[in-house]
Formats: C-alpha cells, structure tokens, sequence
C-alpha cells in the first residue's frame, strides 16, 4: 500500500503542494454533509485511536452532546512522550496540513469551535512548524470566522507544553492547558461531559486526527478494508533500538512485526538474534524474540500475544541486551514521571527502581523476584490515571517471560558477605 | 519585566482562552525565553500580571521539568539516556561528554558556557543516540560527532 498520512511528495508540508495533492478536499465534503453523518462515516470506518488506547474513535465523538448551553473543546494530543514514540513528529514535519484538516472536520462534526493542538515543549521546532502552517490555513479561509464560506467557524490554537510525560493523558492535558500542574483527573466525568473548563471536550492523538481526511475524501468502505478488519487503516511504526533501518514506517495494520523488522527495518545489525522487543512505546509488555511468529501490528494479534499496540513505537533489543538494564531504566522512567497524586504509584515505582537496579549490580535477592511482582501487581489498576499500569505492565511481562534473567543476577551470598 | 514584543502576544492569547489562569505556561515560556530562566522574582511577576496566586506559579515552574529555576549555560546540552537511546550507546554520549566539557550531569561549566543535562525521552528514537543543544537536536551521534559539535559552539 502506497503510504498516505505520510506519502513521499516533495514539500507537501506548504499549502500549495497540499492544495495541489487534493488538500482540503475533504473540509469541502465535509461542510457539504451535516455533521451528524460526518461522525456516522468516521464510525463506520472502524477507524481506533492511535494514541494508545486504541478505543474507536467515531463512538468517542458520538459521546458529545449535541445540546449543551457550554462551549465545546477538541484538543489534539501531539505531547508524544512514551520512550520509543517518534511518529507524531513525522506528521508535524511532513504533513501538517493533514493533521489541521482533520482537526477542522471533527470540529464541525462535533459542533466545536475551539481546538488545542498539545505540543510537547521540547518539539520547539516542529511547534514553528505548525503554527506556520496554521498561518496559512487561516489566511486562504480554512481556519476562523466562516470557513469556506460555511457559515461554520471554529479556531485552532497550539499550546506548547513544558516537559512532563503524564500531559500525555487526555485530563493531565487538559489541566495543562488550564495552566495547572499536570495532574490526571479522576474519571468519570469523562471529558465529554466535565472536560477543558467543565465544558465537553474531545481528546484525539495527532496521527488519528489525521486520519479523518483520508476517511471523509475515500469513503469509510475504502479505509474499513486496508489492514486489520478490526483495527484497519494505515498506522505509524516507529521503529528502533536495535535495527538497521530505524525511523517511522507507514504500513497497513496487521503486519508482522518479523516482517516490519526484516523488511521495512532491516533486520538486525551483524544478524544477531532478537532478544526481545517493545512493540508499542514502553509501557507494553515485552515480548520474547523467540515468540514472535505470527505476532501482527493490530489490537487483536498483539493481545492474543499478550502486548499491545500502544504507541505502535517498536523498540528491538538483540541478543547481547542486558535486558535488566532496560527495565531499570523503563522504571527509573516511570518513577521520574510519576505525577505523586496517588499512593501506589507514587511509592511503588521508586521501590521498583530500587529493587530493579539491585539486580543490575548483581545484588538482587531470591525473594526481591516476589517483591518486584507485588509491588507491580498492588500498582496496576489502583492508581487515577494508565501511568501506574504503565509502570508495571514492564515488569510483570518480563518476570513472567524472562524470569531467567533475573535469576541468573540473584546474589548468591547473602548481603551481609557482600558488604564484609 | 516582559518585553513589549511579549506584552503585544499576551494579549492577542488572551483572546483565545477563557481564563487567565490559562496562561500561566505561555507567559512562562515568554519569561524563560527572555531572562534564560524563571526566578522566584519571575514568578512574583507573573503571577501578578495573570491575577493568579504566586504559590500557583511556584506550582506550576516546579511541576515541569523544561521550566528552569536557575540559569543554565550558554549551551544547554540535554542528552537522552532512555531506552531507545540507551540501545544505541548512550552512556558513551554522556561519558564522552562529561570528559570533553569537564562537568557532570547537572553541572554548569564555571565561565557560563556550558551545561549538561540528563533527560527523557525526546522522541527522537530512530535517531538514536540523540542530545539536544539549546533546543536544537541532534541525531545519530557519535563522539566523533560530538567533538565537531562541541568545536563548532566554541
């Protein structure tokens, strides 16, 4: 399949090249349907997010009310932080005209008139992109007051962010852009019914938000059948770690992750075998590099194979990989990121840390293999926001799959000779 | 304290938020960009400028890890040790680093120039092993590709 959120066209990222490639087509169509139907086609497209949860996007919009006496608020996720993440940026570079034509139209199908484009602060470069893209948006009549003649209008506004993972979670999001702290909410509310201001608000990734034009322009019969059938549409693989082609890879979902190593990455350098791999940011269960056989890039697959698509961000890891190592780090990641509201999370991700960096001394007891897994498993599910199960998806999956690992770096005095 | 320049853009931002409290991170970036980081006295200022409380502010510039509360260097060289970065020999970049510029992580060179940070993941992955300088990024180092870095800022 020919790549089409990011398809190789010389300077498609200026107005004119988009224009000249069928850009903003789609807006037209859109304003042409009432909105109602708008949001029945992005149902129909089966089309599910790409930010990690990958819950149906269509059934998100149609949770707004339609009624409401409140402002209602899009905001668009670009804070793109998950470690391995790199796709985003891409769509920010290459195609941000996709991206603001999409925000447009789930505006109008959601009867919105202000968007949020969330940008992580350290993407300073990629944020002037934006904006100068914006510019011109707004200055050929896309973006403001009465769009295209439509009678329709509705603002788009970049909000930089300021360096914290958590402002990835759609409500620690929205606290942001309310100048707050970036501490997730308690849900419910959803954000449909108590979101940006108490006002109903929708939260889209910035690759699903640029999937809407390609759905409206072709048709949800046409996106419904590339890829997966339950989880269809082209999605962005960013690959890295060890391979020898990293970057970010357009391919329908449901390929293999053999074939997406080997093929569009390369392979692995020196041909080493695969250890093992992340395939969807680092939160996802890690899987073993022998087990990935028949292992595809869609919801189900990945479930069946118990990970997950997240971020579609796939991090490869060859035979020589201290994989203890790894997950200290992914911990010392979580710990750092760690919002402190809640208690579990808070305090259990330091004691993973900890423990997990006894084991890369080589200091690790036989009972700490326990500990690791009741201070994951008291994490998972008893925080407010995913951060928690972020934190321990990691290291129950490499207990369960790589318990030799750990094993193998059990101290085998005790303490006390180490320290004679 | 906020150039005109700054003061114009405030108010064309108050027109597309609803509350003044809103603000608080874009009137941050505009403060850091001008004095290089955010003071106590900074704080005082914003948050009478944005009728907000000064404990908020304080919140709020301690909360985010790009806000900084002290000067940094010249050259502000953040490097990404997460795992991606950490695959592709990451503790080489900061080691190499380290020895060139002859500071730490978290230290800044005596004369000002230089300063060296430790971050997250910047999403840069495929680029791996990545820094940034001022923002700027740079991918696929080597330390080879360093030292031509660190020459030219010279």
């Amino acid at each position: 399949m020919e790549p089409v959120i990011l398809p190789n066209i010389k300077n498609l990222h200026t107005i004119e090249v988009y224009e000249a490639h069928g850009g903003y087509k789609a807006l037209r169509k859109a304003l042409g349907m009432k909105p109602e139907e708008v949001v029945e086609e992005v149902k129909k497209s089966n089309l599910r997010g790409r930010g990690g949860a990958c819950f149906p996007t269509g059934l998100k919009w149609s949770f707004m009310p339609k009624k409401t006496d409140k402002p209602k608020y899009l905001c668009v996720n670009g804070d793109e932080s998950e470690p391995g993440t790199f796709k985003d940026r891409q769509i920010f570079e290459f195609n941000p005209h996709l991206m603001i034509e999409g925000t447009l139209i789930a505006c109008y199908a959601m009867g919105i008139k202000t968007a949020f484009i969330y940008i992580r602060g350290e993407y300073e470069r990629w944020i002037r992109m934006v904006e100068k893209a914006l510019m011109d948006a707004r200055r050929r009549g896309y973006v403001g007051e009465n769009i295209l003649d439509s009678g329709f209008s509705t603002d788009i506004v970049v909000h930089k962010g300021a360096g914290a993972y958590i402002c990835g979670e759609e409500s620690a999001l929205m606290n942001s852009i309310e100048g707050e702290r970036g501490y997730p909410r308690v849900k419910p509310p959803f954000p449909a019914q108590y979101g940006l201001w108490g006002c109903p608000t929708t939260i889209n990734n910035v690759e699903t938000i640029s999937n809407v034009p390609l759905i409206v322009s072709n048709g949800w019969e046409w996106y419904a059948k590339i890829g997966a059938p339950k989880h269809p549409g082209p999605i962005l693989v960013g690959v890295s770690g060890h391979v020898k082609k990293p970057g970010v890879y357009e391919m329908p979902t449901g390929v293999s992750l053999l074939e997406i190593i080997y093929k569009y990455a390369g392979g692995v350098p020196d041909d080493k075998k695969i250890k093992a791999v992340i395939p969807g940011g680092s939160s996802t269960p890690i899987l073993r590099g022998d087990q990935l056989e028949g292992v595809c890039m869609d919801a189900d697959s990945m479930k069946a194979a118990g990970s997950a698509v997240g971020t579609a961000g796939l991090i490869v890891m060859d035979e020589d990989t201290d994989l203890i190592a790894v997950l200290a780090r992914i911990a010392k990641f979580y710990h750092h990121e760690s919002c402190g509201q809640c208690t579990p999370c808070r305090e259990g991700t330091g004691w993973l840390e900890k423990i997990l960096n006894r084991f890369v001394r080589g200091e690790g007891r036989k009972e700490d293999l326990d500990l690791l897994m009741d201070v994951a498993n008291n994490i998972e599910g008893n925080t407010i926001c995913a951060l928690g199960d972020a934190a321990a998806w990691p290291v129950q999956s490499m207990l369960r799959r790589f318990r030799d690992e750990f094993e193998r770096r059990v101290l085998s005095r005790p303490v006390e000779d180490l320290v004679a | 304290m906020l150039g005109p320049h700054h003061l114009q853009h405030l108010e064309e931002l108050k027109k597309l938020y609803p509350t003044s409290q809103a603000l608080v991170l874009p009137v941050l970036w505009m403060v850091q960009e001008q004095e290089g980081y955010i003071s106590k006295e900074s704080m005082r200022y914003v948050a009478d400028l944005l009728s907000v409380p000064y404990g908020h502010v304080l919140g709020v510039v301690t909360f985010y890890t790009m806000f900084h509360q002290s000067p940094v260097g010249k050259h502000h060289i953040e490097v990404c040790t997460n795992v991606s970065c950490m695959l592709k020999g990451a503790a080489n970049i900061v080691r190499h680093l380290e020895s060139k510029l002859g500071i730490r992580i978290g230290e800044t060179s005596k004369d000002g120039k230089w300063s060296l940070a430790e971050v997250e993941c910047m999403g840069a992955c495929g680029g791996a092993p990545m820094c940034a300088v001022g923002g700027e990024y740079h991918e696929h180092l080597t330390t080879q590709e360093i030292d031509r870095l660190l020459e030219r800022l010279s």
